[in-house]
Protein backbone atom coordinates (compact mmCIF):
# COMPACT_ATOMS: atom_id res chain seq x y z
CA UNK A 1 0.00 0.00 0.00
CA UNK A 2 2.75 2.51 1.33
CA UNK A 3 4.79 1.02 -1.50
CA UNK A 4 2.35 1.82 -4.66
CA UNK A 5 1.38 5.22 -2.82
CA UNK A 6 4.76 6.15 -2.85
CA UNK A 7 5.42 4.98 -6.63
CA UNK A 8 1.79 7.22 -7.50
CA UNK A 9 2.99 10.00 -5.41
CA UNK A 10 6.93 9.77 -7.86
CA UNK A 11 4.65 9.52 -10.82
CA UNK A 12 2.49 12.40 -9.37
CA UNK A 13 6.14 14.65 -8.44
CA UNK A 14 7.03 13.94 -12.23
CA UNK A 15 4.36 15.03 -14.05
CA UNK A 16 4.28 18.68 -11.97
CA UNK A 17 8.15 19.32 -11.76
CA UNK A 18 7.81 21.80 -15.15
CA UNK A 19 5.74 23.64 -13.01
CA UNK A 20 8.14 23.36 -10.40
CA UNK A 21 10.64 24.59 -12.47
CA UNK A 22 8.70 27.86 -13.85
CA UNK A 23 8.19 28.49 -10.21
CA UNK A 24 12.01 28.57 -9.10
CA UNK A 25 12.95 29.95 -12.34
CA UNK A 26 10.36 32.87 -11.63
CA UNK A 27 12.47 33.57 -8.80
CA UNK A 28 16.33 33.04 -10.19
CA UNK A 29 18.67 35.66 -11.57
CA UNK A 30 19.08 36.27 -14.70
CA UNK A 31 22.96 34.49 -14.53
CA UNK A 32 21.27 32.19 -12.16
CA UNK A 33 18.13 31.18 -14.71
CA UNK A 34 19.17 27.98 -15.95
CA UNK A 35 21.10 26.90 -13.08
CA UNK A 36 19.55 22.86 -12.24
CA UNK A 37 18.81 23.32 -8.41
CA UNK A 38 15.12 24.05 -7.73
CA UNK A 39 15.48 25.80 -4.54
CA UNK A 40 17.09 29.04 -5.93
CA UNK A 41 20.39 30.06 -4.29
CA UNK A 42 20.16 33.78 -4.18
CA UNK A 43 16.24 34.21 -4.60
CA UNK A 44 14.69 37.53 -5.86
CA UNK A 45 11.59 39.05 -6.73
CA UNK A 46 13.26 41.44 -9.31
CA UNK A 47 11.54 39.61 -11.57
CA UNK A 48 8.14 39.64 -10.57
CA UNK A 49 8.63 43.87 -10.02
CA UNK A 50 10.20 43.84 -13.57
CA UNK A 51 6.89 42.32 -15.48
CA UNK A 52 4.59 44.57 -13.19
CA UNK A 53 6.02 47.50 -13.63
CA UNK A 54 7.48 47.64 -17.23
CA UNK A 55 4.63 45.66 -18.55
CA UNK A 56 0.81 46.67 -18.20
CA UNK A 57 0.47 43.35 -16.93
CA UNK A 58 -1.64 44.51 -14.15
CA UNK A 59 -4.05 46.27 -16.99
CA UNK A 60 -3.67 42.61 -18.77
CA UNK A 61 -4.84 40.97 -15.88
CA UNK A 62 -7.72 43.56 -15.07
CA UNK A 63 -9.15 42.59 -18.53
CA UNK A 64 -8.94 38.90 -17.70
CA UNK A 65 -10.80 39.44 -14.69
CA UNK A 66 -13.50 41.66 -16.29
CA UNK A 67 -13.87 39.15 -19.44
CA UNK A 68 -13.66 36.21 -17.43
CA UNK A 69 -16.56 37.48 -14.84
CA UNK A 70 -18.54 38.99 -17.40
CA UNK A 71 -18.93 35.37 -19.31
CA UNK A 72 -19.31 33.67 -16.41
CA UNK A 73 -22.09 35.45 -14.83
CA UNK A 74 -23.80 35.42 -18.20
CA UNK A 75 -23.07 31.54 -19.09
CA UNK A 76 -24.13 30.51 -15.51
CA UNK A 77 -27.75 32.60 -16.20
CA UNK A 78 -28.25 31.52 -19.44
CA UNK A 79 -27.41 28.23 -19.13
CA UNK A 80 -29.86 27.65 -16.21
CA UNK A 81 -32.43 28.44 -17.98
CA UNK A 82 -31.79 26.51 -20.83
CA UNK A 83 -30.87 23.72 -18.94
CA UNK A 84 -34.03 24.32 -16.76
CA UNK A 85 -36.60 24.53 -19.72
CA UNK A 86 -35.32 21.65 -21.18
CA UNK A 87 -35.30 18.91 -17.83
CA UNK A 88 -38.36 20.40 -16.44
CA UNK A 89 -40.88 22.10 -19.16
CA UNK A 90 -43.14 20.34 -21.25
CA UNK A 91 -42.95 21.80 -25.19
CA UNK A 92 -43.48 20.25 -28.79
CA UNK A 93 -39.95 19.73 -29.90
CA UNK A 94 -37.72 19.48 -26.88
CA UNK A 95 -35.87 16.49 -27.89
CA UNK A 96 -34.88 18.12 -31.01
CA UNK A 97 -34.02 20.82 -29.92
CA UNK A 98 -32.12 18.82 -26.68
CA UNK A 99 -29.79 17.23 -29.17
CA UNK A 100 -29.41 20.22 -31.91
CA UNK A 101 -28.02 22.04 -28.66
CA UNK A 102 -26.07 18.77 -28.19
CA UNK A 103 -24.26 18.58 -31.35
CA UNK A 104 -23.27 22.07 -31.02
CA UNK A 105 -20.66 20.22 -28.59
CA UNK A 106 -18.63 18.71 -31.49
CA UNK A 107 -17.83 22.15 -33.07
CA UNK A 108 -14.69 23.16 -32.06
CA UNK A 109 -13.75 27.19 -31.81
CA UNK A 110 -10.49 26.66 -34.20
CA UNK A 111 -12.62 24.99 -36.84
CA UNK A 112 -15.32 28.12 -37.45
CA UNK A 113 -13.13 30.64 -36.03
CA UNK A 114 -12.54 32.72 -39.62
CA UNK A 115 -16.91 32.76 -39.72
CA UNK A 116 -17.30 33.33 -36.26
CA UNK A 117 -14.54 36.33 -36.70
CA UNK A 118 -16.42 37.69 -39.96
CA UNK A 119 -20.42 37.15 -37.78
CA UNK A 120 -18.75 38.93 -35.20
CA UNK A 121 -16.78 41.72 -37.10
CA UNK A 122 -20.21 42.34 -38.38
CA UNK A 123 -22.05 42.77 -35.58
CA UNK A 124 -19.40 45.79 -35.01
CA UNK A 125 -17.50 44.03 -31.98
CA UNK A 126 -14.11 43.88 -33.24
CA UNK A 127 -11.71 45.88 -30.33
CA UNK A 128 -14.12 46.02 -28.09
CA UNK A 129 -15.51 44.14 -24.47
CA UNK A 130 -18.49 42.89 -26.61
CA UNK A 131 -16.24 41.13 -28.78
CA UNK A 132 -14.21 39.53 -26.21
CA UNK A 133 -17.37 38.52 -23.83
CA UNK A 134 -20.33 37.97 -25.69
CA UNK A 135 -19.07 34.83 -28.24
CA UNK A 136 -17.29 33.33 -25.45
CA UNK A 137 -20.97 32.95 -23.71
CA UNK A 138 -22.80 30.36 -25.39
CA UNK A 139 -21.72 26.79 -24.94
CA UNK A 140 -23.18 23.45 -25.00
CA UNK A 141 -21.38 22.18 -22.08
CA UNK A 142 -23.04 24.41 -19.28
CA UNK A 143 -26.55 23.61 -20.82
CA UNK A 144 -26.21 19.95 -20.75
CA UNK A 145 -24.52 19.56 -17.32
CA UNK A 146 -27.22 22.58 -15.73
CA UNK A 147 -30.07 19.68 -17.32
CA UNK A 148 -28.59 16.92 -15.97
CA UNK A 149 -28.96 18.32 -12.82
CA UNK A 150 -32.01 19.86 -13.06
CA UNK A 151 -33.83 16.28 -14.21
CA UNK A 152 -32.37 14.73 -10.78
CA UNK A 153 -35.12 16.72 -8.51
CA UNK A 154 -37.82 15.70 -7.58
CA UNK A 155 -41.27 16.41 -9.36
CA UNK A 156 -43.04 17.73 -5.69
CA UNK A 157 -40.84 20.69 -5.27
CA UNK A 158 -42.70 22.17 -8.32
CA UNK A 159 -46.31 21.22 -7.09
CA UNK A 160 -45.68 22.86 -3.71
CA UNK A 161 -44.23 25.75 -5.61
CA UNK A 162 -46.93 26.18 -8.10
CA UNK A 163 -49.94 25.90 -5.55
CA UNK A 164 -48.23 28.78 -3.77
CA UNK A 165 -48.82 30.24 -7.15
CA UNK A 166 -45.33 31.22 -8.72
CA UNK A 167 -44.88 31.53 -12.03
CA UNK A 168 -42.57 29.90 -14.14
CA UNK A 169 -39.93 32.21 -13.62
CA UNK A 170 -40.49 32.01 -9.93
CA UNK A 171 -40.37 28.11 -9.29
CA UNK A 172 -36.99 28.48 -11.76
CA UNK A 173 -35.47 31.45 -9.33
CA UNK A 174 -36.49 30.30 -5.81
CA UNK A 175 -36.90 26.64 -6.13
CA UNK A 176 -34.30 25.67 -8.90
CA UNK A 177 -31.86 27.52 -8.77
CA UNK A 178 -30.90 27.50 -4.96
CA UNK A 179 -31.13 23.78 -5.38
CA UNK A 180 -28.54 23.92 -8.36
CA UNK A 181 -26.02 26.14 -6.12
CA UNK A 182 -22.68 23.29 -5.89
CA UNK A 183 -23.14 22.66 -9.43
CA UNK A 184 -23.47 26.12 -10.24
CA UNK A 185 -20.07 26.71 -8.07
CA UNK A 186 -18.25 24.03 -10.47
CA UNK A 187 -19.28 25.45 -13.53
CA UNK A 188 -18.53 29.32 -12.25
CA UNK A 189 -15.03 27.55 -11.66
CA UNK A 190 -14.60 26.29 -14.93
CA UNK A 191 -15.84 28.92 -16.87
CA UNK A 192 -13.67 30.93 -14.75
CA UNK A 193 -10.66 29.22 -15.76
CA UNK A 194 -11.92 28.90 -19.39
CA UNK A 195 -11.99 32.65 -20.38
CA UNK A 196 -8.98 33.09 -18.03
CA UNK A 197 -6.62 30.86 -19.64
CA UNK A 198 -8.38 31.56 -23.33
CA UNK A 199 -5.44 32.54 -26.18
CA UNK A 200 -7.18 32.24 -29.87
CA UNK A 201 -10.14 34.23 -29.56
CA UNK A 202 -8.54 37.57 -27.55
CA UNK A 203 -5.49 37.23 -29.87
CA UNK A 204 -8.23 36.91 -33.01
CA UNK A 205 -10.69 39.68 -31.85
CA UNK A 206 -8.74 42.61 -30.44
CA UNK A 207 -5.47 44.71 -31.97
CA UNK A 208 -5.92 47.42 -29.51
CA UNK A 209 -2.98 46.70 -26.81
CA UNK A 210 -5.24 48.31 -24.03
CA UNK A 211 -7.94 44.83 -24.49
CA UNK A 212 -5.18 42.76 -24.22
CA UNK A 213 -5.91 39.62 -21.77
CA UNK A 214 -3.06 38.04 -19.76
CA UNK A 215 -2.67 34.89 -22.34
CA UNK A 216 -2.01 37.44 -25.14
CA UNK A 217 0.02 39.40 -22.90
CA UNK A 218 2.50 36.85 -21.80
CA UNK A 219 2.94 35.55 -25.48
CA UNK A 220 3.80 38.80 -26.73
CA UNK A 221 6.18 39.47 -24.09
CA UNK A 222 7.80 36.45 -24.78
CA UNK A 223 8.50 37.41 -28.23
CA UNK A 224 9.58 40.29 -27.42
CA UNK A 225 11.99 38.73 -24.62
CA UNK A 226 12.86 35.51 -26.41
CA UNK A 227 15.89 35.03 -24.00
CA UNK A 228 14.95 36.89 -20.50
CA UNK A 229 13.73 33.26 -18.85
CA UNK A 230 13.79 35.12 -15.80
CA UNK A 231 11.20 37.67 -16.56
CA UNK A 232 9.33 34.96 -18.65
CA UNK A 233 8.81 32.53 -15.78
CA UNK A 234 7.59 35.39 -13.78
CA UNK A 235 5.34 36.80 -16.04
CA UNK A 236 3.98 33.00 -16.97
CA UNK A 237 3.43 32.68 -12.47
CA UNK A 238 1.52 35.27 -12.12
CA UNK A 239 -0.43 34.29 -14.91
CA UNK A 240 -1.20 30.59 -13.37
CA UNK A 241 -1.38 32.01 -9.68
CA UNK A 242 -4.82 32.63 -9.90
CA UNK A 243 -5.80 29.57 -11.76
CA UNK A 244 -3.93 27.48 -9.73
CA UNK A 245 -5.30 29.00 -6.58
CA UNK A 246 -9.40 28.34 -7.58
CA UNK A 247 -8.16 24.67 -8.33
CA UNK A 248 -6.56 24.16 -5.29
CA UNK A 249 -9.67 25.68 -3.37
CA UNK A 250 -12.53 23.91 -5.19
CA UNK A 251 -10.85 21.05 -7.01
CA UNK A 252 -13.22 18.71 -5.19
CA UNK A 253 -16.18 20.34 -6.76
CA UNK A 254 -14.37 20.01 -10.30
CA UNK A 255 -13.84 16.53 -9.91
CA UNK A 256 -17.11 15.47 -8.61
CA UNK A 257 -19.27 17.85 -11.37
CA UNK A 258 -17.42 15.79 -13.69
CA UNK A 259 -17.59 13.01 -12.37
CA UNK A 260 -21.44 13.60 -13.01
CA UNK A 261 -21.40 14.69 -16.75
CA UNK A 262 -22.87 11.54 -17.39
CA UNK A 263 -20.31 11.06 -20.06
CA UNK A 264 -20.03 7.76 -19.03
CA UNK B 1 -54.48 30.95 -22.62
CA UNK B 2 -54.51 27.47 -21.46
CA UNK B 3 -51.54 25.76 -19.40
CA UNK B 4 -49.80 24.05 -21.70
CA UNK B 5 -49.91 26.72 -24.13
CA UNK B 6 -48.14 29.29 -20.97
CA UNK B 7 -45.46 26.24 -20.77
CA UNK B 8 -44.65 26.37 -24.39
CA UNK B 9 -44.43 30.52 -23.92
CA UNK B 10 -42.08 30.04 -20.79
CA UNK B 11 -39.66 27.48 -22.58
CA UNK B 12 -39.56 29.61 -25.54
CA UNK B 13 -38.25 32.65 -23.34
CA UNK B 14 -36.18 30.56 -21.18
CA UNK B 15 -34.08 29.17 -23.70
CA UNK B 16 -34.17 32.18 -25.92
CA UNK B 17 -31.15 33.98 -24.68
CA UNK B 18 -29.07 30.70 -25.30
CA UNK B 19 -31.06 29.45 -28.30
CA UNK B 20 -30.42 32.91 -29.81
CA UNK B 21 -26.32 33.48 -28.87
CA UNK B 22 -25.55 29.42 -30.17
CA UNK B 23 -27.48 30.24 -33.48
CA UNK B 24 -25.37 32.91 -34.50
CA UNK B 25 -21.97 32.03 -32.60
CA UNK B 26 -22.16 28.51 -33.83
CA UNK B 27 -24.19 27.05 -36.07
CA UNK B 28 -24.20 30.17 -38.22
CA UNK B 29 -20.84 30.08 -38.74
CA UNK B 30 -20.42 26.25 -38.68
CA UNK B 31 -22.75 26.85 -42.02
CA UNK B 32 -20.40 29.79 -42.66
CA UNK B 33 -17.46 27.69 -42.65
CA UNK B 34 -18.72 24.83 -45.28
CA UNK B 35 -20.23 27.42 -47.74
CA UNK B 36 -17.21 29.92 -47.61
CA UNK B 37 -14.41 28.22 -49.60
CA UNK B 38 -16.62 28.76 -52.57
CA UNK B 39 -16.54 32.36 -52.37
CA UNK B 40 -12.97 34.18 -52.53
CA UNK B 41 -13.48 36.68 -49.21
CA UNK B 42 -10.25 39.00 -48.44
CA UNK B 43 -9.74 41.02 -45.26
CA UNK B 44 -11.92 44.13 -45.89
CA UNK B 45 -15.15 42.27 -46.89
CA UNK B 46 -15.21 41.78 -50.50
CA UNK B 47 -16.58 38.33 -51.37
CA UNK B 48 -17.25 36.99 -55.25
CA UNK B 49 -17.64 33.91 -55.86
CA UNK B 50 -15.04 31.55 -56.86
CA UNK B 51 -16.45 28.29 -56.82
CA UNK B 52 -13.72 25.51 -56.63
CA UNK B 53 -10.79 27.69 -57.07
CA UNK B 54 -10.46 27.41 -53.43
CA UNK B 55 -10.31 23.85 -53.34
CA UNK B 56 -8.05 23.39 -56.10
CA UNK B 57 -5.57 25.73 -55.05
CA UNK B 58 -5.75 23.94 -51.66
CA UNK B 59 -4.90 20.54 -53.79
CA UNK B 60 -1.65 22.06 -55.62
CA UNK B 61 -0.78 23.72 -52.12
CA UNK B 62 2.36 21.85 -51.09
CA UNK B 63 2.07 23.38 -47.44
CA UNK B 64 -1.58 22.37 -47.30
CA UNK B 65 -0.52 18.80 -47.61
CA UNK B 66 2.08 19.19 -44.91
CA UNK B 67 -0.56 20.49 -42.39
CA UNK B 68 -2.67 17.77 -43.20
CA UNK B 69 0.08 15.16 -42.49
CA UNK B 70 1.14 17.02 -39.33
CA UNK B 71 -2.15 17.40 -38.37
CA UNK B 72 -3.01 13.64 -39.11
CA UNK B 73 0.47 11.99 -37.49
CA UNK B 74 -0.32 14.45 -34.64
CA UNK B 75 -4.11 12.79 -34.27
CA UNK B 76 -2.95 9.58 -34.72
CA UNK B 77 -0.45 9.30 -32.16
CA UNK B 78 -2.14 11.93 -29.29
CA UNK B 79 -5.48 10.17 -29.22
CA UNK B 80 -4.23 6.30 -28.57
CA UNK B 81 -1.44 7.85 -26.49
CA UNK B 82 -4.00 9.80 -24.01
CA UNK B 83 -6.42 7.37 -24.44
CA UNK B 84 -4.05 4.84 -22.60
CA UNK B 85 -1.92 7.17 -20.29
CA UNK B 86 -5.56 8.33 -19.00
CA UNK B 87 -6.78 5.15 -18.54
CA UNK B 88 -3.54 3.29 -16.54
CA UNK B 89 -3.72 6.52 -14.27
CA UNK B 90 -7.39 6.47 -13.78
CA UNK B 91 -6.45 2.38 -12.60
CA UNK B 92 -4.02 3.41 -10.06
CA UNK B 93 -5.93 6.77 -8.66
CA UNK B 94 -8.84 4.01 -8.18
CA UNK B 95 -6.73 2.46 -5.30
CA UNK B 96 -7.59 3.13 -2.35
CA UNK B 97 -3.71 4.05 -0.43
CA UNK B 98 -2.73 6.60 1.78
CA UNK B 99 -2.17 10.36 0.51
CA UNK B 100 -4.24 9.27 -2.94
CA UNK B 101 -6.12 12.54 -3.02
CA UNK B 102 -3.30 14.75 -2.82
CA UNK B 103 -1.77 12.67 -6.03
CA UNK B 104 -5.24 12.49 -8.05
CA UNK B 105 -5.03 16.49 -7.38
CA UNK B 106 -1.78 17.06 -9.06
CA UNK B 107 -2.42 14.99 -11.52
CA UNK B 108 -5.13 16.87 -12.64
CA UNK B 109 -3.46 19.95 -12.05
CA UNK B 110 -1.70 20.75 -15.78
CA UNK B 111 -4.89 20.94 -17.23
CA UNK B 112 -6.12 24.13 -14.88
CA UNK B 113 -2.57 25.93 -16.56
CA UNK B 114 -3.56 28.07 -19.51
CA UNK B 115 -1.82 26.02 -22.84
CA UNK B 116 0.86 29.58 -23.26
CA UNK B 117 1.81 29.21 -19.67
CA UNK B 118 2.48 25.16 -20.60
CA UNK B 119 4.27 26.41 -23.81
CA UNK B 120 6.55 29.02 -22.56
CA UNK B 121 7.43 26.89 -19.35
CA UNK B 122 8.46 23.78 -21.86
CA UNK B 123 10.23 26.13 -23.76
CA UNK B 124 12.22 27.07 -20.54
CA UNK B 125 12.44 23.56 -19.04
CA UNK B 126 13.13 21.67 -22.96
CA UNK B 127 15.57 24.50 -23.58
CA UNK B 128 18.59 22.88 -25.49
CA UNK B 129 21.66 22.04 -23.48
CA UNK B 130 20.62 24.31 -20.84
CA UNK B 131 17.22 23.34 -20.28
CA UNK B 132 16.38 21.53 -17.10
CA UNK B 133 15.82 18.05 -19.13
CA UNK B 134 19.25 18.16 -21.05
CA UNK B 135 21.12 18.82 -17.61
CA UNK B 136 19.09 16.51 -15.81
CA UNK B 137 20.31 13.59 -19.03
CA UNK B 138 23.27 14.86 -19.75
CA UNK B 139 25.27 12.38 -17.05
CA UNK B 140 23.23 9.39 -18.58
CA UNK B 141 25.31 9.33 -21.51
CA UNK B 142 22.65 11.92 -23.12
CA UNK B 143 22.01 14.08 -25.15
CA UNK B 144 22.14 17.84 -25.95
CA UNK B 145 19.01 17.93 -27.66
CA UNK B 146 16.54 20.76 -29.17
CA UNK B 147 13.18 18.69 -28.28
CA UNK B 148 11.26 22.06 -29.57
CA UNK B 149 13.96 23.22 -32.43
CA UNK B 150 15.09 20.35 -33.92
CA UNK B 151 12.41 18.97 -37.35
CA UNK B 152 12.79 15.21 -36.27
CA UNK B 153 11.42 15.79 -32.30
CA UNK B 154 9.54 18.78 -32.84
CA UNK B 155 6.12 17.09 -33.69
CA UNK B 156 6.71 14.38 -30.57
CA UNK B 157 7.71 16.71 -28.17
CA UNK B 158 4.27 19.40 -28.73
CA UNK B 159 2.37 15.69 -29.09
CA UNK B 160 3.49 14.56 -25.45
CA UNK B 161 3.04 18.01 -23.90
CA UNK B 162 -0.66 18.01 -25.47
CA UNK B 163 -1.11 14.52 -23.44
CA UNK B 164 0.34 16.03 -20.53
CA UNK B 165 -1.97 18.82 -20.79
CA UNK B 166 -4.98 16.44 -21.47
CA UNK B 167 -4.40 13.35 -19.24
CA UNK B 168 -5.63 14.43 -15.64
CA UNK B 169 -8.66 15.06 -17.22
CA UNK B 170 -9.77 12.04 -19.06
CA UNK B 171 -8.52 10.17 -15.96
CA UNK B 172 -10.92 11.87 -13.53
CA UNK B 173 -13.75 10.51 -16.75
CA UNK B 174 -12.45 7.27 -16.64
CA UNK B 175 -12.27 7.51 -12.97
CA UNK B 176 -15.51 7.55 -12.75
CA UNK B 177 -16.80 5.31 -15.36
CA UNK B 178 -14.21 2.88 -13.38
CA UNK B 179 -16.25 3.62 -9.66
CA UNK B 180 -19.06 2.72 -11.57
CA UNK B 181 -18.57 -1.06 -11.97
CA UNK B 182 -20.66 -3.06 -9.83
CA UNK B 183 -17.77 -4.40 -7.07
CA UNK B 184 -19.67 -7.91 -7.43
CA UNK B 185 -18.78 -7.95 -10.56
CA UNK B 186 -15.18 -8.22 -9.78
CA UNK B 187 -15.76 -10.68 -6.68
CA UNK B 188 -17.16 -12.40 -9.11
CA UNK B 189 -14.63 -12.92 -12.05
CA UNK B 190 -11.78 -12.94 -9.08
CA UNK B 191 -14.10 -16.48 -7.97
CA UNK B 192 -13.23 -17.64 -11.43
CA UNK B 193 -9.73 -17.10 -10.82
CA UNK B 194 -9.80 -14.06 -13.41
CA UNK B 195 -5.96 -12.28 -13.11
CA UNK B 196 -5.92 -8.16 -13.10
CA UNK B 197 -5.58 -8.61 -17.61
CA UNK B 198 -8.42 -11.09 -17.18
CA UNK B 199 -10.62 -8.80 -14.84
CA UNK B 200 -9.73 -5.66 -17.14
CA UNK B 201 -10.73 -7.74 -20.23
CA UNK B 202 -13.89 -9.79 -19.09
CA UNK B 203 -15.28 -6.68 -17.03
CA UNK B 204 -14.01 -3.28 -16.79
CA UNK B 205 -13.82 -2.98 -20.38
CA UNK B 206 -17.11 -3.54 -22.11
CA UNK B 207 -18.65 -1.57 -19.35
CA UNK B 208 -16.49 1.39 -19.86
CA UNK B 209 -17.53 1.16 -23.69
CA UNK B 210 -19.63 4.06 -23.71
CA UNK B 211 -16.72 6.42 -21.82
CA UNK B 212 -14.02 4.76 -24.40
CA UNK B 213 -16.43 5.64 -27.22
CA UNK B 214 -16.93 9.44 -25.77
CA UNK B 215 -13.42 9.73 -24.52
CA UNK B 216 -11.88 8.68 -28.31
CA UNK B 217 -14.41 11.36 -29.53
CA UNK B 218 -13.90 14.27 -28.00
CA UNK B 219 -10.13 13.40 -28.25
CA UNK B 220 -9.94 13.32 -32.08
CA UNK B 221 -12.19 16.21 -32.40
CA UNK B 222 -9.35 18.13 -30.06
CA UNK B 223 -6.62 16.43 -32.05
CA UNK B 224 -7.71 17.34 -35.69
CA UNK B 225 -9.70 20.74 -34.84
CA UNK B 226 -6.54 21.93 -32.86
CA UNK B 227 -8.01 22.96 -29.68
CA UNK B 228 -4.93 22.38 -28.00
CA UNK B 229 -2.86 21.93 -30.45
CA UNK B 230 -3.05 25.44 -32.05
CA UNK B 231 -1.84 28.03 -28.47
CA UNK B 232 0.64 25.02 -28.53
CA UNK B 233 1.97 25.38 -31.70
CA UNK B 234 1.81 29.20 -32.06
CA UNK B 235 3.76 29.98 -29.22
CA UNK B 236 5.98 27.30 -28.49
CA UNK B 237 7.17 26.69 -32.07
CA UNK B 238 4.96 28.67 -34.81
CA UNK B 239 4.45 25.93 -36.62
CA UNK B 240 8.57 25.27 -37.21
CA UNK B 241 11.32 24.14 -37.09
CA UNK B 242 10.76 23.37 -41.42
CA UNK B 243 7.03 23.93 -40.67
CA UNK B 244 7.35 20.43 -38.83
CA UNK B 245 4.90 21.58 -36.29
CA UNK B 246 2.47 23.11 -38.92
CA UNK B 247 -0.45 22.05 -37.50
CA UNK B 248 -3.51 22.26 -40.64
CA UNK B 249 -5.31 24.63 -38.08
CA UNK B 250 -2.43 26.97 -37.40
CA UNK B 251 -1.75 27.31 -41.22
CA UNK B 252 -5.55 28.04 -41.33
CA UNK B 253 -5.00 30.95 -38.93
CA UNK B 254 -1.75 31.76 -41.11
CA UNK B 255 -3.59 31.91 -44.23
CA UNK B 256 -6.75 34.10 -42.80
CA UNK B 257 -5.06 36.18 -40.35
CA UNK B 258 -1.89 37.07 -41.74
CA UNK B 259 -2.13 36.75 -45.05
CA UNK B 260 -5.93 37.89 -45.41
CA UNK B 261 -7.25 34.92 -47.47
CA UNK B 262 -10.29 33.83 -45.27
CA UNK B 263 -11.63 31.45 -48.82
CA UNK B 264 -9.38 29.82 -49.02
CA UNK B 265 -8.87 29.14 -45.11
CA UNK B 266 -12.39 28.47 -44.91
CA UNK B 267 -12.12 26.10 -47.93
CA UNK B 268 -9.40 24.30 -45.85
CA UNK B 269 -11.27 24.15 -42.73
CA UNK B 270 -14.29 22.79 -44.40
CA UNK B 271 -11.68 19.68 -45.62
CA UNK B 272 -11.20 19.11 -41.85
CA UNK B 273 -14.95 19.36 -40.36
CA UNK B 274 -15.69 16.70 -43.87
CA UNK B 275 -12.94 14.67 -42.20
CA UNK B 276 -14.09 15.43 -38.47
CA UNK B 277 -17.98 14.48 -39.46
CA UNK B 278 -16.64 10.75 -41.47
CA UNK B 279 -14.92 9.73 -37.98
CA UNK B 280 -17.48 10.78 -36.29
CA UNK B 281 -19.84 8.91 -38.42
CA UNK B 282 -17.59 6.03 -38.65
CA UNK B 283 -17.07 5.94 -34.23
CA UNK B 284 -21.15 5.62 -34.11
CA UNK B 285 -21.37 3.01 -37.11
CA UNK B 286 -18.61 1.24 -35.31
CA UNK B 287 -19.58 1.06 -31.64
CA UNK B 288 -23.53 1.05 -33.16
CA UNK B 289 -23.94 4.26 -31.80
CA UNK B 290 -21.74 3.32 -29.28
CA UNK B 291 -24.39 2.41 -26.82
CA UNK B 292 -24.29 5.73 -26.00
CA UNK B 293 -27.19 7.45 -24.76
CA UNK B 294 -28.08 10.88 -24.53
CA UNK B 295 -28.95 12.76 -21.58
Amino acid sequence: MILLSGAMGALALFTVAPLLWMLSGAFKRADQVFQLSLIPTAPTLDNFVYVLTQVPFLRYMLNSLIVAIAVTVAALLFHSMAGYALARLRFPGRDVLFFLIYATLMVALPVILVPLYIVVRTLGMVDNFAGLIVPSIFNAFGIFLLRQYFLGLPRELEEAAALDNCGYWGIYWHVALPLARPIMAALAVFFFLYNWNSFLWPLTITNNQDLWMIQLGIASFHSEHSAAWNYIMAASTLAAAPTMLLFFVFQRQIVSSLKSTGMK
Amino acid sequence: MTQKHRQWLAAALFLLPDGAGLLLFVAVPMVLALAMGFFSVNEFGSVSFAGLQNYQAMFRDPLFYKSLQVTVTYTVVFVPSLFVVSLALAHLIQQRVPLVGLWRMLLFLPNFVSVVVVALMFQYVLGQRTGILDQLIAPLGGANISWLGDPRYALWTVIAISVWIYMGYYMIIFLAALEDVPREYYDAARIDGAGFWGRFVHVTWPLIRPTSFFVLLLATIGGLAGLQGFDLVFVATSGGPANATEMGIFYIYQQAFQYGNFGYAAAMASFIVAILLLWSIFLFALTRGGRFELG
